[in-house]
């Protein structure tokens, strides 16, 4: 799950990292206020006003604008709310004070999956997309696994802030900060934390301006209060309706509707959708359970993506039992006749009651996965 | 001979009266799993389906009837301390059915279990199966044929899907080892490759990878510095978008890592025959048996 900024800006602030001020507004107004009270030089100085979307580039689409005085922050925030970056919405802008920068960096920890361990990185090029540092110029990024049994130690925090800092005073404020990214990452359970750009200011002071945190999905049922910071409206409402049937479900622009057991699976599935000439219009995992009702969620969230031209059931029936899927099946199309053709390949557990229960139904069943593609990418083109 | 299980392993299953547990439990009695005893703290004394002994623990599961393997059904919540527990008890194979244990959770499960000299396969994995002798985990006995194909892999029912294209088509497996969909694991691909390499009952092998991380990547090279045997190997997301997680925890493109591209290439350059689609495991195969 993904933070806004001011959601993990919040965080850092909690565990002791120096972040500038800064709110929330969702209307103009109210960023105006914000700059009045917050903006440079006591208030109603220059601040800077930034789109709270989950997606990277916001700067680029022309969500991040700096104002000089309040008039022009509620200007910029009229423009920025209601935008769209990337496919989403802008309901929310973070104003704050425009800060006089003197250097940025970069710190940031994710869990690393060849060493298995914690590992932070630090980048004196700070400011910038990190990936593209990493890919062009990776000897500028350096890196430390962190054993997490004693936690990320002092006298490493500090050899990675002096590769940033020359000032000793720098250096310590630096390391403490990072020390302190290390605890608020496993506190919230994190899979992704940085602080981009780490910046000091002319006084000399060192601070986190800007900051990402990734939430690990399976954290969110021990940890209630991090749940309830998930923004319903900054993401697709079909994969919301998805999470909420227990299912996973991402949204892809092809015609062939895919319905799936099992992550692997649907993956070769839509694989298979392709190699066959076609395009998957998603990603769907109805998971290992056999319950009739998640067939259901799973064919109406489908079916209201108006891209699609046809549906393909793919089910191997190990532990899901084929006649169980059946059944959803027909239950579901009884209480939403489908508009678009279906195609349906089962086998496995009960294979031959679940290819009865579909024809008496009207339906056809296949066995043959490329048989079943095939079919759905023909149909999903004769559409 | 086989791989990781055989005849010798005896089982405890950790969560075996939950519906999980218990429903599996029942499966790999049938499959001829010789399944040792049962872990339910509160349950002690108990027997499951009047056979199998119920322990509080698994220290007395493992002093009571000698039980080498465990089998991990519990929640999520609860599952990273069931493998310390085990590891604690001396078993040295766990294996962990369990899907969404925290990752932070496993950075801290991982160090101990190597310390231990402990091997766990998962979590979020099928387990394994060596057909005709013994099953720990929940892979369908029923689609697998005793042979001599090795299959190792990510995945859970694409797996099944490839399983049952070789048992069909009269290719029977060695064993069938699921490595799990999450981004942290105890046993990768090498571990398994490095296995089936030594087993004399296995003449090629299977490797299912996926998008994310690099596991397939290094395992193309040690196939080819090392392996001696044919690989035959998969990679499903070839149409992943970047930066989604595709149903299980471990696969997603980041950046321009982990793409199914990448991978391919990284298998054709090892010499390993790579499959455009689940229906050229057997022909790739006879190929190069």
């Amino acid at each position: 799950m993904n933070l806004h900024e001011y959601q993990a800006r919040d965080i850092l602030r909690r565990h002791g990292i120096p972040v500038p001020p800064g709110e929330v507004a969702t209307t103009a107004d109210e960023a105006r206020a914000i700059a009045t009270r917050l903006g440079g030089g006591g208030g109603g100085g220059p601040v800077v006003v930034k789109a709270q979307v989950h997606a990277g580039g916001r700067g680029k689409a022309g969500g991040v604008k700096l104002a000089a005085n309040p008039a022009e922050a509620a200007a910029h925030a009229a423009k920025i709310l209601g935008m769209t970056i990337k496919g989403l919405t802008v309901r929310r802008v973070l104003v704050a004070p425009a800060a006089d920068i003197a250097s940025e960096s970069y710190v940031g920890i994710i869990v690393d999956r060849t060493s298995q361990r914690p590992v932070l990185m630090v980048s004196a090029a700070g400011g910038i997309d990190i990936e593209e540092v990493a890919a062009k110029t990776p000897e500028k990024i350096h890196r430390l696994p962190v054993d997490p049994r004693y936690g990320l130690l002092a006298h490493q925090a500090l050899g990675l802030a002096l590769t940033l800092y020359r000032d000793i005073a720098q250096a310590r404020a630096a390391a403490d900060i990072m020390q302190r990214l290390y605890t608020a990452f496993y506190a919230v359970g994190a899979s992704l934390a940085e602080i981009n750009p780490l910046v000091t200011t002319r006084d000399g002071a060192v601070a986190a301006l800007d900051a990402k945190i990734v939430i690990d999905d399976n954290e969110l049922d021990r940890r209630p209060e991090i749940a309830a910071l998930r923004d319903t409206s900054a993401e697709a409402p079909s994969e919301v309706a998805a999470r909420e049937a227990g299912l996973t479900f991402i949204k892809l622009d092809g015609a062939v509707g895919c319905c799936v057991n099992g992550a692997g699976l649907a993956m070769a599935t839509m694989d298979l959708v392709k190699y066959y000439g076609g395009a998957p219009a998603n990603f769907l995992d109805i998971g290992g359970s056999s319950n009739p009702q998640k067939v259901v969620s799973a064919l109406r969230i489908i079916t209201t993506d108006a891209s699609v031209r046809a549906i393909l059931f793919n089910i191997f029936g190990g532990i899901t039992r084929c006649d169980d899927v059946a059944n959803g099946i027909v239950q579901a199309t009884r209480a939403l006749p489908l508009k678009v053709p279906i195609v349906i390949r089962l086998t496995g557990t009960n294979e031959e009651l679940a290819v009865r229960i579909l024809t008496q139904a009207g339906f056809s069943a296949l066995t043959d996965m490329d048989e079943a593609v095939k079919r759905a990418v023909a149909q999903a083109k004769a559409a | 001979m086989s791989v990781f299980i055989d005849q010798q392993t005896r089982l405890v299953v950790q969560g075996i009266t939950g519906r999980d547990g218990s429903f599996h439990t029942r499966q790999m009695i049938a499959y001829g799993t010789k399944v040792v005893a049962g872990v339910t703290p509160g349950k002690g004394g108990q027997r499951f389906d009047s056979v199998v002994p119920v322990f509080d623990t698994v220290a007395d599961a493992v002093r009571e009837t000698q039980a080498n393997t465990a089998v991990i059904y519990v929640p999520a919540a609860v599952a990273a301390s069931a493998i310390f527990e085990a590891a604690d008890a001396g078993i040295p194979l766990i294996v962990c059915i369990t899907e969404g244990i925290p990752v932070l959770d496993m950075t801290r499960v991982l160090p101990y279990l190597q310390e231990r000299g402990a091997r766990l396969i998962g979590p979020n994995c099928p387990g394994l199966i060596s057909p005709g002798r013994s099953k720990v985990g929940i892979i369908p006995g029923n689609i697998c044929r005793p042979g001599r194909v090795g299959v190792v892999s990510r995945s859970g029912t694409l797996t099944y899907e490839i399983v049952h294209q070789l048992s069909t088509q009269g290719l029977g497996q060695s064993t069938c080892v699921g490595i799990g969909g999450d981004p942290l694991i105890g046993t990768n691909f090498i571990h398994c490759l490095s296995a089936f390499q030594a087993d004399a009952e296995t003449d090629a092998v299977v490797m299912i990878g996926e998008i994310g991380g690099t596991d397939e990547q290094q395992a193309a090279d040690f196939v080819q510095h090392t392996m001696t045997k044919p690989v035959i190997g998969f990679i499903a997301g070839q149409t992943a978008p970047p930066g989604r997680r595709m149903g299980h925890a471990g696969a997603i493109i980041s950046g321009s890592s982990g793409t199914a591209a990448e991978k391919m290439a990284a298998f054709a350059r090892a010499g390993i025959a790579v499959m455009q689609r689940p229906a050229d495991v057997v022909p790739l195969l006879k190929e190069r048996l």
